[in-house]
């Protein structure tokens, strides 16, 4: 491997993009190759992290899968919250949690994640969301959740959920179209959140979540 | 990925050393680390990282050394079926494919 081979992995991965590092196991030549430019095969290798040999006419190549860590970002210090953490960090991500009330981002009740009190809209750009981040808005409430998830469907983030009944998800896409999303794009918001597994409680709510979530991340859309 | 070795393979290489850097390219059966798994190796045999879990770096760190010297890649089998892989103890039931690559 060359030293500029290496720099593009390293590089790539302080940037948070994704990487593929393509072997040619008889002459030992490498190219890296973008997510941008993946064709079919490789996308599929990226989105289930996914390294290994590809046979051709002219022999063997070994793909080298450089994904970034997986992070979730959470709009809501809220009780769901706190269920998911477990969950979503026992599955390798970083998680993040976003909420402006004090009394809700409380060290106490979020011990072991970066929790920052603060609106979403502050915090979000200079956090960056990008395609190896999933997102989960649960406050329910639109002043902290909509500027939020504005953000998230200008992002490429891969998952976008938000918590809240048929009623609320109806007027929240309501007031997103008026700010000039099309249904195309208001689509990717998962909502009613989590897959229908009749989830009773918080725990179970957030294993809907976490379910939904990796089926994006895994099978995309 | 562990992206720790490969950070640990810049900073060996931009101290000078000799290094080489293994890779899991294949496995069948139960093979102890997942493809994409790494080992980094210097001139003097220190090492970073994993392919095994234990059983056969010691081989791939000899067969590192002699990568460095030529600066030809090499790919290593490991497996039941083979001999040498009893005397380095991959008796877990797995076979592994390994890419010893030297850093230049």
């Amino acid at each position: 491997m060359k030293a500029e081979v290496l720099n593009a992995i390293l590089g790539a991965r302080k940037n948070r993009r994704s990487v593929a590092v393509v072997t040619e196991l008889n002459s030992g030549v490498q190219r890296v190759v973008s997510r941008a430019d993946a064709d079919e095969a490789l996308e599929k290798r990226f989105r289930f992290d996914q390294s290994g040999i590809e046979k051709s006419e002219t022999g063997e190549s070994f793909v080298a899968i450089h994904n970034p860590p997986l992070r979730l970002v959470i709009i809501g210090a809220v009780h769901i919250a706190q269920s998911i953490i477990p969950m979503a960090q026992a599955a390798n991500y970083d998680v993040t949690v976003i909420d402006p009330r004090g009394a809700f981002a409380t060290g106490a009740r979020f011990p072991v994640v970066s929790l920052i009190e603060d609106w979403p809209q502050d915090v979000l750009p200079k956090l960056g969301l990008d395609a190896r981040t999933g997102f989960v808005a649960l406050t329910h409430d639109p002043k902290i959740d909509d500027p939020a998830l504005d953000l998230a469907l200008r992002s490429d983030v891969f998952y976008i959920g938000a918590l809240g009944s048929k009623k609320t998800q109806s007027s929240r896409m309501e007031r997103l179209k008026a700010s000039g999303f099309d249904d195309a794009k208001l689509a990717r918001i998962h909502g009613p959140i989590g897959l229908k597994i009749g989830a009773v409680g918080a725990p179970e709510i957030a294993l809907s979540i976490m379910a939904e979530m990796t089926q994006s991340l895994r099978l995309g859309g | 990925m562990d992206h720790s070795v490969l950070e640990t393979a810049s900073s060996w290489l931009a101290e000078k050393r000799l290094v080489a850097l293994a890779t899991v390219i294949e496995t069948w059966g139960s093979a102890p680390q997942p493809v994409g798994s790494q080992l980094v190796i210097d001139g003097d045999g220190n090492f970073m990282g994993s392919v095994s879990g234990g059983c056969v770096e010691g081989a791939v760190i000899t067969d590192a050394l002699d990568v460095m010297k030529t600066g030809e890649p090499k790919i290593l089998d490991f497996g039941v079926a083979d001999e040498t892989a009893w005397k380095v103890g991959l008796a877990c039931g797995g076979k592994i494919r390994i890419y010893v690559e030297p850093l230049l």
